[in-house]
């Protein structure tokens, strides 16, 4: 059976470009970085290399940027690190109400350390506002945290105008890009950031490696304590194959994948739109290039993911039954969708080869599970499918 | 995540659809919690036993397996019998549920219990303390709470 995968936001493949660079730092040139012999001398100039790669793809400095093993490890650092780093000036941090879990559960474990978190509310289409952010900002407010493009509804926020905004109050500027990254503008200079975090696996580069970008003179507490690696903030042996991956898979990004899946993705959307009592959730026009994001009325989503996959269509769902805490996504509370409709919801994330022909087929086998859940739903009945 | 028995039940659920002219119906769930079950049955009156038995679901993978088992457990049996029918059994017939599904049913064994309330009261007939009880729990607690 014909199979497409369309959970990108998921997670990638590994490109075989990626990976034909990645082999050689498993067996032959495998020593530690901070060996003094030649094999870990190599390991050393070849991390030192990725660095400046991935540095200069957002306009960032080598040295502020910390390895780490990922998305998740990076805004726990970015967060607690800076936390800690400054609660003599303050004890108050402002996040956005559609945060990525290790966001939102990192400010909530920070609050049984005695941290106060303000959560901005967003607009329908998932964005904060300006005027909403200067007025949570406080004397004791010590950093911003805001998600550049968001991980489920696709909404790319203007992290330009929220970086000055913290710029002219005084105040640290977080951004979790883990989406973003290669897919829309990333510039730590013109738009103003102090820290963002970025990762490998969603970028066509392997799993468990990412990176923190620390602008110069902005300290932070290490969570990882150990042999002082990166410069102290993150110890542990650094993983150079995964480095070099993340770094290939840098190297090979292009603009011409972003026209082509923006299109693509356009063209989803609209076929998908056609099918009655469908909704669009995020804004239309400033959301990642790979994102679609629906709810379906009179239908639940697990039922409706499990159903595309044995049509051979792979998806997900913020769905409440799809969670292992039964609670729906945050996210689609947060953009006001109300609950009877957002338990159908279906997120389709394309990829830089996805074709014109699988999106075609996509949208047939969803107008067709969707009319088979309508049917069997009491809420659903002939008229409304 | 589901075992191959809920997968089948959910993939071709058993007696899916509606009875027009069904002796009881059993409507539980709401649509803010993203569960909701119609339950349709025909009785033969001669001995109490349940010929034909129908539902309607909205909800997750979990929600139609146990819909489409309950329907299955209580096909043919008397109304006392499938009064009784409890969540255990449906559970048990389908060979587990995830522990976070397990919840999802007390859905179809409440949708069965409304539809026999809704058949003894419409025709007059003697409702058991147990199903009055079940009854009486059931329009008092929504099942998302």
């Amino acid at each position: 059976m014909k199979k497409v995968y369309l959970d990108y936001a998921a997670t990638t493949p590994v490109d075989k470009k990626v990976l034909k660079a990645m082999l050689p730092f498993f067996s032959n040139t495998f020593g530690n970085a901070s060996s003094l012999h030649s094999v870990g001398l190599k390991a050393k100039t070849t991390l030192e290399q990725a660095r400046k790669i991935i540095a200069k793809s957002i306009g960032a400095l080598p040295e502020e940027i910390i390895f780490t093993s990922g998305g998740t490890e990076s805004n726990n650092l970015a967060i607690k690190g800076i936390a800690f780093a400054n609660q003599k000036k303050g004890k108050h941090i402002i996040i956005s109400s559609i945060e990525h879990d290790c966001v939102l559960n990192s400010c909530n474990w920070l609050k049984t350390q005695g941290f106060e978190i303000t959560y901005l509310p967003v607009d329908k289409n998932g964005f904060i506002k300006i005027k909403e952010l200067e007025n949570a900002i406080r004397k004791d407010t010590i950093l911003v945290s805001i998600i550049h493009g968001n991980n489920e509804i696709g909404t790319i926020q203007d992290i330009k105008k929220i970086g000055k905004t913290c710029k002219t109050r005084g105040v640290y500027f977080h951004t979790d890009a883990c989406q973003s990254f290669t897919k829309t503008k990333l510039n730590v200079i013109q738009q103003n950031l102090d820290l963002v975090t970025i990762n490998s696996h969603k970028i066509y580069g392997p799993k468990g490696v990412g990176c923190l970008f620390v602008k110069k003179g902005i300290t932070i507490t290490p969570l990882l304590h150990g042999g002082g690696h990166e410069n102290g903030k993150r110890s542990g042996t650094e993983n150079i194959s995964g480095i070099v991956g993340f770094a290939k898979a840098v190297e090979i990004s292009n603009e011409k994948d972003i026209i082509k899946m923006e299109k693509l993705r356009d063209y989803l959307i609209k076929k998908v739109l056609k099918i009655p009592n469908t909704k669009l959730n995020g804004d239309s026009k400033k959301r990642l290039c790979n994102n679609a994001h629906f709810s379906f009325s009179f239908i639940e989503g697990e039922s409706l993911v499990l159903f595309l996959n044995q049509e051979g269509v792979m998806g997900s769902t913020g769905s409440a039954c799809s969670s292992n805490t039964l609670k729906a996504s945050h996210v689609i509370s947060a953009i006001g969708v109300p609950p009877e409709i957002s338990h159908g919801s279906l997120r389709l994330s394309l990829g830089k080869n996805t074709t014109k022909k699988e999106i075609d087929f996509t949208v047939n086998k969803i107008k067709k599970v969707v009319k088979k859940l309508r049917l069997m739903s009491p809420l659903g009945g002939e008229s409304n499918v | 995540m589901y075992n191959k028995i809920v997968m089948h039940h959910f993939s071709k659920p058993k007696n899916i659809g509606e009875i027009n002219n069904a002796d009881g119906v059993g409507k539980v769930g709401n649509p803010v919690c993203g569960d909701i079950m119609w339950l349709y049955i025909k009785v033969n009156k001669k001995n109490n036993t349940i010929k034909n038995i129908k539902f309607k679901t909205m909800g997750c993978a979990a929600a139609i397996a146990t819909s489409s088992m309950v329907t299955e457990l209580a096909k043919g049996k008397t109304i006392e019998y499938a009064s009784k029918i409890t969540k255990q059994d449906i559970v048990n017939e389908l060979e587990g549920l995830p522990p976070q599904k397990i919840h999802c049913s007390i859905l179809a064994t409440e949708a069965l219990i409304e539809a026999i309330y809704d058949y003894l009261t419409k025709n007059k007939l003697d409702v058991s303390k147990h199903i009055q009880k079940e009854h009486e729990r059931i329009i008092k607690t929504p099942i998302c709470k």
